[in-house]
C-alpha cells in the first residue's frame, strides 16, 4: 500500500501553547483513518497543520512523496487534499451553488458538472436549496455542504472533521454510509475526525488515539473498539 | 421646481463619482478590515494623468476628444492599478497580522507620499483644462430660470454606470469576483479550497485603484480644475459615502455616494455653500446613530 500522508515527530503551537506534540501518523492510499480524542486533545489542529495553518515547527509532512510541510495553504489544496473543517466554515452570503463551485476551484472546470451531478445525488437536499443563502440553511444542510464543498474538488484525501456534528441521527447514518461508499467504489482516502468514537472506529481501518496533543494509542479500528481502556474513556456512557 | 431639478441633476452627477471613489473604500475595507487612506491620492493621481494625456493630445493638434478621453481613461486605469498593486505590497501587506492601527498609519503615510510626489512633480498650483464637451440640452424654462443637462453630466453618468456594469458583472460573476467574496466571508477557508489570498487581495487594490482613476478623470472633466489636494477631500468624503452606505457593502458605496452628492447640491443650493460640508457630516452622524452598520450594512447574524 502506498501511503497518501506521513506526518513524522509534527509539533504545532498556537503561540506559546503546545498543541501537537511530535506526532506521528501514516494514511495509506484507499484507508479510512480516524482520530479519536477528547475536546481540546488536538484533532483539528492536527487536519489544519496538514493544510498548512498554524504550520508544524518540527517535523515533517510527506504527501505522495513530496514534503509539503511549508508549503503556503492554497498550494496545499491544489494538490487535491480536502477538508471540511470545524465549524462548517460555509461561505454565509454565497448561494448552495457558488459555495460548490468555490469547492471545485482546483480541478477542471470539465469535472464540476460531473461533481455537481454526484454531489446532488448523494445529498438531494442541496438541490432543493440550490439557489439559497447558504447561511439560511439549518446546522445539518449547512454540514452537508461542507463535505459536498470539499467533495467537489474530487479529493486524493479527504479530510473532515466532526461530519456528524450537530446532525440528526438519521442524517449521522447516511453520511457515514456516503463515506463509506465513497471509500469502497471510488477508493477515496480519508482521514476522519470524531467526537463520536464509536461510528468512527466501525467505520474505519485503522485509528489513532490523541491525547492532549500526543498519539497514545493506535491500531486497527475493531481493535481499538475492542481495549478496555477505549471503551471508558471514550465509549462508555452512550454513543 | 426648476432650481431643484437642476440641483438633482449636478447631485447625481457628482454623487456618481463619489460612488466610484467609495467602492474602492468600501472594497478593500470588506477583504482586509482596513481603511485604506491612500485611496482619495490614488483618485487624485488619475485625475492628474488624464490632464496629463488630454493636454498632449491638444499639444499634438489632435482634437478629437472622445478618442483623448478613451486613452486618458485606459492609461489612468492602467497606471492607477499599478500604483493600487504597489501600495498593497509595499506598505500593507508587509503589516498584515500586526496590530490593527498599523496599516492605518502606514495608509495615511503612503497618502503624504502620493500628495507631495505630485506637488513637486506636477507643481503645487491648480491645473485647468477647458471643457472638452461643451453645451448640453435645455430641459426647461421657468421665468427665466434655464435647467441645463450639459453633455459632460450625461457622459460622466453614463461612463459610471458602464464602469459600475462591468465591476459588478466581475464581482458576482466570474471566478475572480468569487474568490473575493469568498476571502472577504472567510479568508482562511478560502485558502483551504485553494484561493491564492494574497493574489486576490491584490487584486482588489488594482480594481478599486483603476475604479478611483475613473473618477478622478470624470473629476477633471466636471470641474476641469484640480490640485494635489483633491484627493484628500474627495476622498474623505467618498469615505463617509462608504460609511453611511454600510461598509463592506458594494451598493451601499454607490448609494452612499450618492445621498452626499445630493445633500451637497441641495444644500449648496437652498442653504450656504460655506457650510455644505457640515450638512454632509450631519447627516452622517444622525444616520449612524439610528442605523450603526449604515443604510445596507448588514447585521451579521449568522447561524452557527
Amino acid at each position: 500500500m502506498s501511503k497518501v500522508l506521513s506526518l513524522s515527530g509534527v509539533s504545532a503551537f498556537y503561540g506559546q501553547i503546545q498543541a501537537l506534540k511530535s506526532v506521528d501518523i501514516d494514511v495509506n492510499e484507499g484507508e479510512i483513518v480516524t482520530l479519536i480524542g477528547a475536546n481540546g486533545a488536538g484533532k483539528s489542529t492536527l487536519m489544519m497543520t496538514i493544510c498548512g495553518n498554524p504550520r508544524a515547527r518540527t517535523g515533517s509532512i510527506i504527501y505522495r512523496g513530496e514534503d509539503i510541510t511549508n508549503l503556503p495553504m492554497h498550494e496545499i489544496a491544489r494538490r487535491q487534499i480536502a477538508q471540511s473543517p470545524e465549524g462548517r466554515r460555509i461561505f454565509p452570503r454565497m448561494s448552495v451553488e457558488e459555495n460548490l463551485m468555490m469547492g471545485s476551484q482546483v480541478v477542471k472546470f470539465a469535472d464540476y458538472d460531473q461533481q455537481l451531478g454526484l454531489m446532488l445525488e448523494l445529498f438531494p437536499r442541496l438541490k432543493e436549496r440550490f439557489g439559497q443563502r447558504a447561511g439560511t440553511m439549518s446546522g445539518g444542510e449547512q454540514q452537508m455542504l461542507a463535505i459536498a464543498r470539499a467533495l467537489m474538488s474530487k479529493p486524493k484525501l479527504l479530510m473532515l472533521d466532526e461530519p456528524s456534528l450537530g446532525l440528526a441521527p438519521l442524517i449521522v447514518k447516511q453520511i457515514f454510509s456516503a463515506i463509506r461508499k465513497l471509500n469502497q467504489e471510488m477508493g477515496l482516502t480519508v482521514l476522519l475526525v470524531e467526537q463520536n468514537a464509536f461510528q468512527a472506529l466501525r467505520l474505519a481501518h485503522r485509528g489513532y488515539v490523541l491525547v492532549n496533543g500526543a498519539i497514545t494509542m493506535q491500531g486497527p479500528g475493531a481493535e481499538l473498539l475492542a481495549r478496555p481502556e477505549i471503551r471508558a474513556a471514550y465509549l462508555e456512557g452512550g454513543h | 421646481m426648476a432650481y431643484a431639478l437642476q440641483q438633482l441633476i449636478n447631485g447625481i452627477t457628482l454623487g456618481m463619482i463619489y460612488g466610484l471613489i467609495a467602492v474602492g473604500y468600501t472594497m478593500v475595507y470588506g477583504i482586509i478590515g482596513m481603511i485604506n487612506f491612500a485611496h482619495g491620492d490614488v483618485f487624485m493621481v488619475g485625475a492628474y494623468v488624464g490632464i496629463i494625456v488630454l493636454t498632449a493630445f491638444s499639444g499634438m493638434g489632435l482634437t478629437a476628444v472622445p478618442l483623448g478621453l478613451l486613452v486618458a481613461l485606459i492609461l489612468a486605469a492602467g497606471l492607477c492599478a499599478i500604483y493600487g498593486y504597489t501600495i498593497e505590497r509595499v506598505a500593507y501587506r508587509p503589516l498584515r497580522g500586526s496590530f490593527r492601527l498599523a496599516p492605518l498609519i502606514s495608509a495615511i503615510g503612503m497618502s503624504i507620499l502620493l500628495e507631495n510626489f505630485v506637488q513637486t512633480s506636477q507643481g503645487a498650483k491648480e491645473r485647468a483644462i477647458p471643457s472638452l464637451i461643451p453645451g448640453g440640452i435645455t430641459l426647461m424654462n421657468e421665468n427665466g430660470f434655464v435647467v441645463q443637462l450639459a453633455w459632460m453630466q450625461i457622459a460622466i453618468v453614463i461612463t459610471t454606470l458602464v464602469v459600475l456594469g462591468i465591476f459588478t458583472y466581475l464581482v458576482t460573476k466570474t471566478p475572480l469576483g468569487r474568490a473575493m467574496r469568498a476571502v472577504e466571508q472567510d479568508a482562511k477557508m478560502a485558502a483551504l479550497l485553494g484561493i491564492d489570498t494574497n493574489r486576490t487581495i491584490s487584486m482588489t487594490f488594482v480594481i478599486g485603484a483603476a475604479l478611483a482613476a475613473v473618477a478622478g478623470i470624470m473629476f477633471l472633466l466636471y470641474y476641469g480644475v484640480i490640485d494635489f489636494y483633491i484627493g484628500f477631500d474627495a476622498g474623505i468624503k467618498a469615505f463617509t459615502a462608504a460609511v453611511l452606505g454600510g461598509i463592506g457593502s458594494l451598493p451601499g458605496a454607490v448609494l452612499g455616494g450618492l445621498l452626499i452628492g445630493l445633500i451637497e447640491a441641495f444644500w449648496s443650493g437652498y442653504a450656504t455653500v460655506a457650510y455644505k460640508d457640515v450638512a454632509v457630516y450631519s447627516i452622517l452622524a444622525i444616520v449612524l446613530m439610528f442605523m450603526p452598520t449604515g443604510l445596507l450594512g448588514r447585521n451579521d447574524v449568522e447561524k452557527v
